[in-house]
């Protein structure tokens, strides 16, 4: 699914990743660690798409449609409602019965009640919970998670733990994470950077 | 490595050896023009090295294209190195062309010259490619940007010149002419020398600049590697 | 079918940030018509109709600048460009859906522009509002791209006047050519082939400026 050969990154003079080989198959979690700087970031960006390597090269197979990719931010408008937004990708992403669909994303996520809000009223916890319905709402085959943790409270971490393990062999993951003791159990293969 | 340096000396000779060959032939070879006298010969310099400016602002939309379609970064730093020339020479376009106003009009500017407005133009325009450069970090985002800006450049030039001539219907009414002269023989061969001369140089210093920041490059990384 | 299926959800939304938080349009007429009471102080009473034209160019190519400027605001804020490139749509759609949203803008502001201009100085005619027509074309073609190229730079509201300045003076020469000139045919036709070769270029190299 995945593969990347001698795969390096610089950002200017600053050299991020360098000389990374990869292999991912279907239906594998690949769990990055690593301290902040590491180029977790970078190696999640650069399998999106988003990057393109300094060195090396990288390969996805699929097309950048049936992929979820969730980043820091959550690649959200501020200004219209968690409705809007989701309407809005799931046209871009083509999504059959997208009514249906983001109905139930967001009441799986907790976010049905505020789904006529502007997005800038979010806390951080429901930015990501918005995101990760994004992200999943073309049921993606590749799933690229940035800290997908990150600003959640103890139930909703428990929805990132569900669709970790729902995910487990139908769909490839790649999660990026400084706090892998919820992923390691899943994890079919573990990259640490420095 | 030493085929290379070879090219680079020859491609120097050549340009030098060229250079001088055009200067003495404008200068005591060249029949004296009928109208201007003898100042119309910076004719050989200024046509010349404006011609050569619009082949390097060519050459450097080609790479950029090239870059845009191999994705290869080597292709960045060539487009902006015949970028860079086409800015150094158009530069010495708006001088000898200041220098020519002056002499046979004596202004040191005119809007009704065609290719000093357009060189005026491309300047700006190419003066804001830097720009572009030096506000987006290194990298491919930027390889990218500077691409796209540089072939946006060969669609301004025909359209730039097109738009002054149209100019120049409603901005104020030609009272200078300077028709092409007509060139005799001996005139024509003394503009291709020069000519061939000012593209020798840009071909010599594309190629030495090119080399510097190769081994510029490949310096850092060594640099990088034993830290 | 798609691809315009795309553009319009993407329009759709521009649009609908724009009713919601209503920063840009207001922002454009305040400052045409601010300009244009400029330009009455700033032209000397017996300047020619002509003098006016040009000042009138030069409102609307500034008025498109700050607009162009809040462009690609919204989606700075949180990444969101990064968010449509990864959709599955050809990239060149996002261009064209913020192309229509400049164009709309654009076209409000003059649609207060010119009555203000026949009401502060001289009456408009048929060629104006056909070049003005045209010469909005090629703006937001144009700007739109190097809106984008200026968002992924430093420097942003810095640069784009810098960038977009050199690569409009084609469009004011075409624009102000057909209002003064007595025959506009050939501006106006100058005009459309500029639209053509900077539409197609910017559509075709959009993809190149929001991703890698």
């Amino acid at each position: 699914m995945i593969s990347a050969r001698g795969l390096g990154r610089r950002f200017g003079s600053k050299r991020v990743l360098r000389d990374l080989d990869l292999e991912v198959r279907s239906g594998e979690l690949l769990l990055v660690t690593g301290p902040n700087g590491s180029g977790k970031s970078t190696l999640l960006a650069l399998m999106a798409g988003l990057l393109a390597p300094t060195e090396g090269e990288i390969e996805v197979d699929l097309p950048r449609g049936r992929i979820g990719y969730l980043a820091h931010e959550a690649l959200v408008y501020k200004e219209l409602t968690a409705l809007e937004n989701l309407d809005l990708y799931g046209r871009l992403y083509h999504v059959p019965e997208r009514r249906e669909t983001i109905g139930a994303l967001l009441e799986r996520f907790g976010l049905w009640e505020s789904r006529h809000q502007r997005v800038g009223s979010f806390s951080r916890g429901m930015q990501q919970r918005l995101a990760l319905c994004r992200v999943l709402l073309h049921g993606p085959e590749l799933l690229l998670l940035d800290e997908p943790y990150s600003g959640l409270d103890a139930s909703a971490r428990t929805l990132v733990d569900d669709v970790l393990a729902e995910s487990g062999g139908s769909r490839t993951l790649v999660v990026a994470s400084h706090e892998p003791e919820h992923v390691r159990p899943l994890a079919t293969q573990a990259l640490a950077l420095a | 490595m030493s085929l290379r340096n070879n090219r680079a000396v020859v491609l120097a000779a050549a340009a030098s050896v060229l250079l001088v060959a055009g200067l003495a032939l404008a200068l005591f070879w060249a029949p004296e023009d009928a109208d201007q006298g003898f100042s119309q010969r910076i004719f050989y310099v200024h046509v010349p090295i404006a011609l050569t400016a619009y082949a390097c602002f060519g050459w450097g939309a080609w790479k950029a294209l090239r870059l845009l379609w191999t994705r290869e970064p080597r292709y960045d730093l060539e487009s902006y190195t015949a970028v860079h020339m086409g800015v150094i020479f158009g530069i010495l376009t708006l001088v000898t062309g200041s220098i020519w106003a002056k002499i046979s009009w004596g202004v040191w500017w005119t809007w009704s010259e065609r290719q000093l407005t357009l060189f005026l133009v491309l300047f700006l325009f190419y003066c804001a490619y830097f720009m572009l450069r030096f506000s987006v970090e290194p990298g491919p985002r930027r390889a990218n940007l500077s691409a796209v800006y540089a072939l946006f450049g060969v669609a301004l030039i025909p359209v730039s010149f097109l738009a002054i001539r149209l100019a120049e219907n409603f901005i104020h009414p030609v009272v200078f002419t300077r028709d092409g002269p007509q060139m005799s023989g001996s005139m024509f061969v003394v503009f291709c020398v020069c000519l061939a001369a000012m593209l020798g140089l840009f071909a010599s210093l594309y190629t030495n600049e090119l080399a510097g920041k190769r081994l510029d490059a490949r310096l850092r990384e060594l640099r990088e590697a034993l830290e | 079918m798609t691809y315009f299926a795309d553009v319009a959800a993407l329009a759709r939304k521009d649009i609908l940030l724009e009713l919601r938080s209503r920063d840009t349009l207001p922002a454009m007429l305040l400052f045409v018509v601010s300009a244009l009471v400029v330009f009455h102080f700033s032209l000397p009473s017996d300047a020619s109709a002509a003098a006016s034209t040009g000042l009138l160019w030069i409102a609307l190519l500034f008025t498109a600048l700050l607009g162009l400027g809040r462009a690609f605001a919204a989606e700075r804020e949180q990444r969101v460009l990064d968010g449509l490139v990864l959709a599955p749509c050809d990239r060149s759609a996002i261009w064209l859906a913020k192309c229509l949203g400049v164009l709309v803008f654009l076209g409000v502001a003059e649609a207060v522009a010119l009555p203000a201009y026949a009401l502060f100085f001289e009456p408009v005619g048929w060629e104006l509002v056909a070049a003005v027509v045209l010469a909005d074309l090629g703006l937001a073609a144009v700007g739109t791209l190097l809106a984008a190229m200026a968002a992924a730079s430093r420097a942003r509201e810095l640069l784009l006047p810098l960038l977009f300045l050199p690569l409009v003076i084609p469009v004011v020469v075409g624009g102000v050519g057909a209002t003064v000139v007595d025959d506009p045919a050939r501006y106006l036709g100058f005009l459309a082939l500029y639209d053509l070769i900077f539409a197609i270029l910017s559509w075709a190299s959009f993809e190149y400026v929001v991703a890698e």
